[in-house]
């Protein structure tokens, strides 16, 4: 294990990217999302969450995948080039490492998303430990520990120093590029914060939520079941949840006709819109209920069962703290369980 | 409190409403949310305090098309909205019962979690009967406390006053929450030069993610189908393809809301990215009283609109500028 | 570009398609047209199996998942009957012979002609639009004509003039040895002197043995109504198959458009066999 100075922190983003571009949380009108650093950013490593996840990092909002030109009647294709360089994501949570795992099941899976794969392939995950959780986080409940996040590099923000654990070979390579500002260290520094943050842990109200019952096998009854008329009623059909969401992964795919030739990209999308399923010739969710009722079956019953009872939720609370209608998948877990305990 | 799920049970059971819409108690201090009561089991669960921030009319759209009467409860500021809402014939006043209520100004839970003030665990001071000029929130770091003035939503600063514009009847008392000058942010904007304008209003949307929260929240938003939902239309919901569209979705709307925003605040209120969404509103509201004499949406319904009634002697907004 | 080799390993990404080259168009019905498509070189863009689908795309105009109408085993070409009914289909109908579009695919699974149908009696059922997948699966049954028993095709449409490929049916597929073609339309009509009256009703007079199995492919409310005369007529479920349709984007199980329950339709369909159907939450 080695440490840095925080106050030497700066040193240390500027020599990580002279070599490479580097994400990291900053603050930009009042508001802190990953962004690529920059001599004058407003980083702030304090912020336990970003707005959004650093999903972006990998699945960008929007993308270009290519290029059509017609000529005459002709048409050529030129695909997107593919991420080349290396990247780092410094300071991401432990929460939102999974919820890139989850992303992995997708884009991964055969037949292989390239263009995810590509900055798979390339981004250096900087893991930062959770020192001080807050109420609307419920990592645990999906078996994730904030105080020991795994990554490339697991870091931790101790009094005034950083303490940084190279876990993978990425993670030591590039150790080895800043290494000349390191100082080695031993962990008790760390170990002591760890306990500190897991006794808090302990306490967040969210601590005990259980998903007992959500699981592939489910899916009749919990679809059936009357809670969602009542469950969705406050949803206002908007992407928020979606967008800030770690694991939501749908996406649309569009035409920009700019000047020179057709851009097909893809751009997040959001099962709550109600453009989501409408074809030409009608559409097979047409009530908000309905379109509520599938992003929570997804994530607790439809990814499981594909995916060896992983859920599509990390417990990142982004969702708890954003939606205007206070509506979340906390409410949802706690509504089944308390219809369950009433029968 | 206690006297509005009363009064709500009463209606109830006398057939006079069907269905109430108000506000549940959350799992937390801070996160009720809107939602019906159809019996008086299910009130148990209504709460009225300082975090019931979301404006209610605008689900009155839906609660319009159901059997009989829904009793909902408007703060001053959504009376406006309904009041417009009516205006435009978007909601029926005959399936409302509409009680006033008071209200001491509505909390912004970023603004207390901006105050440094993390894992909250209560709030106490919240209540319409003990609101008090200090709020004590018990955390997981310990006990705070900060001032109810200091959190309190940007549109309690500047409220438009406490009566009611539309309503059955009253309940609860308010207190007067202002303490800025309405239009000073605006006039802050309009002073600076086009380039820092420009500069200003691209930092603000370019945080913008397209969650169309701002649009879904508003009530002056009521179009059964909006242009930007319409597959036929290039930048149709979804995401930015170029910096331009973002400022382009959010122009259109409040190009489109324009006489018409009560300037309830809401879209401010649930932008995830914090953008300051209400300055765009408030600029046309500020423009339209110059051009036109003082109009506040929604105050009167039988008060001609300004954009949408023309005199001869109207001023063209153009000769303004140079 | 960094020293690594990941890049070696890259396939070019499922999401980018090739370009195809209208190579001719033969206008079915007042509002369906099939477009037989080549690589520009000649020859297919790709290989498929009965069944598969294929994502179409005009560039700037829109992408849409339609079903390959043309048998794999047909080596030429590839055919794909599109029905003008929105956006994208519109612009189709539009395009002429020697114009490119682009396609990608095959997508999703295939009937399963050279396992679970193999040796059966075949009975297609088909209600306008609908035959165009089946048609995929008649014409590679035909080639292979010796791995199959009985063939009856019982398809209908609203009019004689909606009714898809009316020459080839009864110039090559009703001249077949053991095929029996029924043709039916919604109502009476000059010049037709078939049978008049809805699928499921011509079905359930026609009463054909439960020795079969079925594949259905039509509007929703036909395949509902052919699916309880055949069951009432004592087919079990596992001897029905039929195709699913919802929006698709990616066409690979990821963008999440199709997901339908645990499956994707996309990826895990468009097929799906009656039994598995039920499985599925009512979302279709």
């Amino acid at each position: 294990m080695y440490q840095i100075a925080k106050n030497d922190l700066p040193a240390l983003f500027r020599k990580i990217s002279e070599t490479k571009e580097l994400y990291l949380p900053v603050r930009v009108a009042d508001q802190v999302n990953f962004a690529a650093y920059t001599e004058d950013a407003d980083v702030s490593l304090e912020t336990l969450k970003t707005v959004k996840s650093p999903k972006d990092a990998f699945f960008p909002q929007s993308e270009t995948l290519y290029t059509c030109h017609k000529e005459e009647n002709k048409l050529s294709i030129t695909p997107e080039e593919l991420q080349n360089q290396e990247f780092v994501v410094f300071g991401i949570k432990a929460c939102d490492v999974k919820g890139i795992e989850v992303l992995d099941k997708v884009f991964l899976s055969e037949p292989v998303d390239t263009f995810y794969k590509a900055r798979r392939d390339h981004g250096i995950l900087v893991a930062l430990a959770c020192n001080e959780p807050e109420e609307s986080c419920f990592c645990k409940a999906f078996g994730i520990d904030c105080t020991d996040p795994k990554a490339d590099v697991a870091t931790w923000l101790v009094g005034d120093f950083l303490y940084w654990n190279p876990l993978t070979e990425k993670g030591a390579a590039l150790t080895d590029a800043v290494k000349e500002l390191f100082a080695e260290a031993d962990d008790s520094a760390v170990q002591k914060q760890q306990e500190t943050t897991k006794a808090i842990v302990e306490k967040l109200p969210y601590m005990d939520l259980s998903l007992e019952g959500w699981n592939g096998d489910v899916l009749t009854e919990k679809f059936d079941s009357p809670l969602w008329e009542e469950l969705y009623q406050p949803c206002l059909a908007c992407g928020t949840c979606t967008f800030v969401c770690p694991t939501c992964q749908c996406y649309d795919i569009k035409d920009y006709t700019t000047g020179s030739g057709v851009q097909r990209y893809r751009c997040w999308d959001s099962c709550m819109y109600s453009d989501f399923t409408m074809m030409a010739h009608g559409n097979n969710r047409t009530s908000q209920m309905q379109r509520f009722r599938q992003r929570f079956m997804h994530k607790l019953v439809y990814f499981p069962a594909n995916n060896d009872g992983m859920y599509s939720c990390v417990g990142c609370g982004r969702c708890v703290e954003k939606c205007p209608s206070a509506l979340n998948i906390v409410k949802v877990v706690k509504a089944f369980q308390k219809e369950g305990g009433d029968k | 409190m206690q006297e509005l799920v009363n009064r709500a049970k009463e209606l109830l059971a006398n057939g006079t409403v069907q269905r109430v819409l108000g506000w549940k108690a959350g799992d937390m201090a801070y996160n009720p949310e809107p939602s019906y009561f159809e019996s008086e089991a299910d009130l148990s669960e209504f709460v009225y305090d300082a975090f019931c921030g979301a404006n209610l009319s605008k689900y009155m759209i839906e609660a319009s098309k159901k059997e009989g009467k829904t009793l909902v409860f408007l703060k001053p500021c959504d009376s406006y909205s309904f009041n417009q809402l009516l205006k435009e014939h978007r909601v029926d006043r005959d399936k409302a019962y509409i009680i006033g209520v008071g209200c001491k100004g509505k909390l912004d839970i970023e603004k207390i979690k901006k105050e440094g003030i993390k894992g909250i665990e209560s709030i106490s001071g919240i209540g319409m009967e003990d609101a008090c000029d200090t709020l004590k929130i018990g955390t997981l770091y310990g006990d705070k406390e900060c001032s109810y003035q200091d959190v309190m939503l940007e549109r309690c600063h500047v409220c438009k006053g406490k009566d009611h514009v539309v309503f059955d009847e009253t309940l609860l008392e308010s207190r007067d929450t202002v303490d800025s000058e309405r239009f000073h942010e605006v006039e802050k904007i309009e002073k600076m030069s086009p380039e820092e304008k420009f500069q200003f209003f691209q930092k603000e949307l370019s945080k913008c993610i397209r969650c169309n929260a701002c649009r879904n929240v508003c009530p002056a938003c009521s179009c059964r189908k909006c242009v930007f939902d319409s597959t036929k239309f290039d930048s149709a919901q979804k995401a930015n393809v170029d910096p331009f569209q973002e400022k382009m979705f959010h122009i259109i709307r409040a190009f489109h809301v324009a006489g018409r925003c009560t300037d309830c605040g809401e879209c401010s209120r649930v932008c995830p990215q914090g953008i300051r969404l209400h300055l765009f509103n408030r600029k046309f509201i500020k423009d339209i009283n110059e051009f036109y004499g003082d109009y506040t949406a929604g105050e009167d319904i039988n008060q001609e609109a300004p954009l949408t009634h023309f005199e001869f002697s109207d001023r063209e907004p153009n000769e303004e500028r140079g | 570009m960094c020293d690594c080799h990941c890049h070696d390993n890259y396939n070019l990404d499922t999401l980018i398609p090739k370009i195809g080259i209208i190579t001719e168009i033969t206008q079915q019905t007042p509002d369906v047209k099939t477009f037989r498509v080549n690589a520009p070189e000649g020859g297919k863009v790709f290989e498929h199996l009965p069944g598969q689908c294929a994502m179409v795309s005009v560039p700037g105009v829109g992408e849409a998942m339609f079903s390959i109408t043309s048998s794999p085993t047909n080596k030429e070409y590839q055919e794909f009957s599109i029905k003008r009914c929105g956006v994208l289909t519109d612009y189709l109908h539009t395009m002429e012979v020697g114009d490119e579009l682009t396609v990608r695919g095959p997508y999703g699974n295939n009937f399963p002609v050279e396992t679970e149908l193999k040796g059966k009696n075949l009975l297609f059922i088909a209600g306008g639009i609908g035959l165009a997948p089946l048609r995929s699966v008649i014409n590679y049954v035909i080639d292979n004509r010796e791995n199959y028993g009985t063939v009856d095709i019982l398809y209908g449409s609203r009019s004689m003039d909606d009714l898809v490929g009316l020459k080839e049916i009864q110039e090559v597929w009703a001249k077949q040895e053991g095929i029996n073609v029924h043709l039916t339309i919604d109502r009476e009509q000059d010049g037709w002197d078939g049978h008049v009256g809805f699928v499921p009703s011509y079905l359930k007079e026609l009463g054909f043995e439960n020795n079969k199995t079925a594949l259905v492919c039509g509007p929703p409310i036909m395949i509902k109504f052919v699916l309880a005369a055949l069951i009432e007529m004592g087919f079990s479920k596992e001897q029905v198959y039929t195709t699913l349709e919802l929006r698709m984007k990616c066409g690979v199980g990821k963008c999440g458009r199709c997901n339908i329950g645990s499956k994707y339709v996309c990826k895990d369909g468009p097929v799906f066999r009656c039994d598995e159907i039920d499985e599925l939450p009512a979302e279709y």
